[in-house]
């Protein structure tokens, strides 16, 4: 069981001459949390639209379960995947609940409506969440924390094997930056794969699983979460002195290190 | 519990009793005045296909003047709301309407040329309705052209069909410089704005086939056009097809407007303040946004081209008048913050 995606020999370009990445390949398999670490503008965002098909690689393939990734019909694909985006502009004030219910759409007659069944699930998923609460508000008036848990019980509705996160915890507080990392550890124990770009190491050595560094158009360091978020890498990727310590039974990320030196 | 029940008869009040009663009073009430008993047995004596009423004038006044008149402001009423708030769903944008993607202007065009060329024999009414009907589509179809180049967004398809729509409107602006001023011109001018006062059961017919279908393909599809509101990535995601599921429900849109355009003009204001009207009163949620802009399109049309008739003996054009109230109305819902768009 689970889902296999694999990346080969991919390479992208917006306007055919300056690469934003070159030659990527991985695999991976549900469910596990990949995280994907690499400085701003390095195409990481790039690198999760080619996956979910609304951009076309230059060459190389996408596999999942060793089919094309352009094989796939928009709503077969949407059964193996869920895409969440890093901005989400709502422009009508739906309800909660019928944002949530969207989820269903690939799984639904073609001209049919959602039905009970269609809520029990999005009532469930909600509830798994801890958010029912919400259902009957306006997705326009809830907060950024709540709207992003909102996203992803529509996208759990979906019922795919993989998640595909775009910086989830970017607009998130402190504090619900942890719960999100909670949330994640709590999904892949449910057997869901979570991919996902993130500018915060201390993320994936909490979630441990699978990171990779996109740096300069390559992924050369691909592996488990603590042998990539290591000081050297770190230091190397953003271009500022990081140490990595272990502190109790958790590891943590320092940028500039412990005693207040900023450059390298 | 009881306010539950008060707005359930609300709604019913504003969405089926409304148009059915503003149908009944167009039917009796114009120049020429049916009382109440005379027009009940009028209807029933059609229903049982015998003549209960001896007043000869009474009855063709209802059957042959006022109803088809009447029918063509529910077609045109209903068309025009629900292509405006599937249109501002789509492109989500709260200006978008009926006519963003240059329907109405390709379709003035169209007549206008037909007008220009007949000879004002009973062929000319069938020739000028086509002749808008396929600019009308011709118009759209070149917008789509030209929006399919580049990043295909909602975006270009809007700015496409802004740069169709004025450049059929210059083309209108050189048929009437060219027109013959006692003739033709007074002619063009007048289908531009728009009117109910030359539908007729044949045309009606015409269109009615082409109509039924679009919008029972909108009202099918309804639901999913709450999915494409929340913009590309998100839609497709979801599993749906944007392209075909947005091909589809556009296409039908802009049929259903260029039929009733073919048949009564451009009517104005429409296709904009109703939508909005309607998500005030049912919220954003097509699944009740398509039924209560259908329902109020046709009351509102009913009711203006009712004061159309009545207001002043030289009839003023509907499309007149719907803008003189609908933007009123519109400023009103920007001022008290009704129009919600984050």
């Amino acid at each position: 069981m689970g889902m296999k995606l694999e990346v080969k020999d991919l390479s992208f370009s917006y306007d055919g001459c300056r690469m934003i990445f070159e030659d990527i390949s991985f695999q991976y398999h549900t469910p596990a949390v990949f995280s994907i670490l690499g400085a701003n503008g390095m195409g990481k965002s790039t690198l999760l639209k080619c996956i979910i098909g609304e951009l076309k690689a230059r060459s190389g393939s996408i596999l999942i379960d060793s089919i094309e990734v352009g094989e796939y019909s928009t709503r077969e694909l949407a059964k193996k995947i869920a895409y969440i985006p890093q901005n989400h502009y709502p422009i009508f004030p739906f309800l909660v609940i019928d944002i949530v219910m969207m989820g269903r759409a690939s799984r639904m007659g073609y001209f049919s409506n959602p039905g009970k069944e269609e809520t029990e699930i999005a009532m469930e998923k909600m509830e798994f969440l801890k958010i029912a609460h919400l259902k009957d508000k306006p997705y326009t008036d809830i907060s950024g924390g709540e709207r992003q848990l909102v996203m992803i019980a529509s996208a759990l509705t979906q019922e795919p094997e993989l998640l595909i996160l775009d910086e989830p915890t970017a607009h998130l507080d402190y504090g619900n930056q942890y719960r999100f990392i909670q949330l994640i550890k709590k999904l892949t124990l449910n057997g869901m794969g979570i991919l996902m770009t993130t500018h915060y190491p201390d993320h994936p050595l909490e979630l441990k699983g699978v990171s990779a560094i996109l740096k300069n158009g390559k992924m050369d360091v691909v592996g488990s979460s603590e042998a990539v978020i290591t000081n050297e890498n770190l230091t190397d990727l953003y271009d500022i002195n990081v140490t990595v310590e272990t502190f109790g039974d958790k590891k943590i990320c320092i940028p500039g290190g412990p005693y207040g030196e900023l450059k390298r | 519990m009881m306010n539950r029940r008060l707005i359930k008869i609300g709604l019913f009040f504003i969405f089926i009793l409304l148009p059915m009663i503003i149908v009944v009073v167009s039917l009796m009430i114009g120049p020429y005045k049916i009382g109440p008993i005379e027009f009940y047995y009028i209807i029933i004596g059609k229903l049982i296909g015998k003549e209960l009423v001896d007043n000869e004038i009474a009855v063709k006044m209802i059957w042959m003047i006022r109803m088809p008149r009447v029918l063509g402001a529910i077609l045109v009423g209903a068309a025009l709301s629900v292509a405006g708030a599937v249109f501002q769903g789509i492109f989500r944008n709260p200006l978008a309407s009926p006519y963003t993607l240059g329907v109405s202007n390709g379709a003035g065009f169209g007549a206008a040329v037909a007008i220009l060329i007949s000879t004002g024999s009973i062929t000319s009414h069938f020739l000028i309705q086509t002749s808008s009907l396929a600019f009308g589509l011709v118009a759209v179809g070149i917008t789509f052209v030209l929006a399919s180049k580049g990043r295909r967004s909602t975006v270009t398809l809007v700015l496409a069909g802004m740069l169709v729509g004025s450049l059929f409107a210059s083309l209108v602006a050189l048929i009437k410089f060219v027109a013959d001023p006692y003739e033709k011109l007074p002619q063009i001018v007048f289908w531009l704005m728009g009117s109910l006062s030359a539908v007729t059961y044949e045309k009606l017919m015409m269109i009615l086939p082409l109509y039924i279908v679009s919008l029972l393909v909108i009202f099918l599809l309804r639901w999913r056009v709450n999915i494409l509101c929340l913009g590309d990535q998100e839609a497709t995601s979801y599993g749906i097809n944007i392209k075909l599921y947005r091909g589809i429900i556009i296409g039908a849109c802009t049929v259903l407007t260029a039929l009733v355009v073919s048949i009564a003009g451009i009517i104005g204001w429409v296709g904009i303040v109703i939508p909005h009207l309607a998500r005030i009163i049912v919220g954003p949620d097509f699944r009740k946004l398509v039924p209560a802009s259908f329902s109020l399109g046709i009351s509102y049309v009913l009711l203006v081209d009712f004061i159309c008739r009545n207001l002043t003996a030289a009839e003023i054009p509907l499309g007149v008048v719907t803008g003189i109230i609908g933007t009123p109305i519109f400023i009103y819902f920007i001022y008290k913050g009704k129009v919600r768009w984050e």
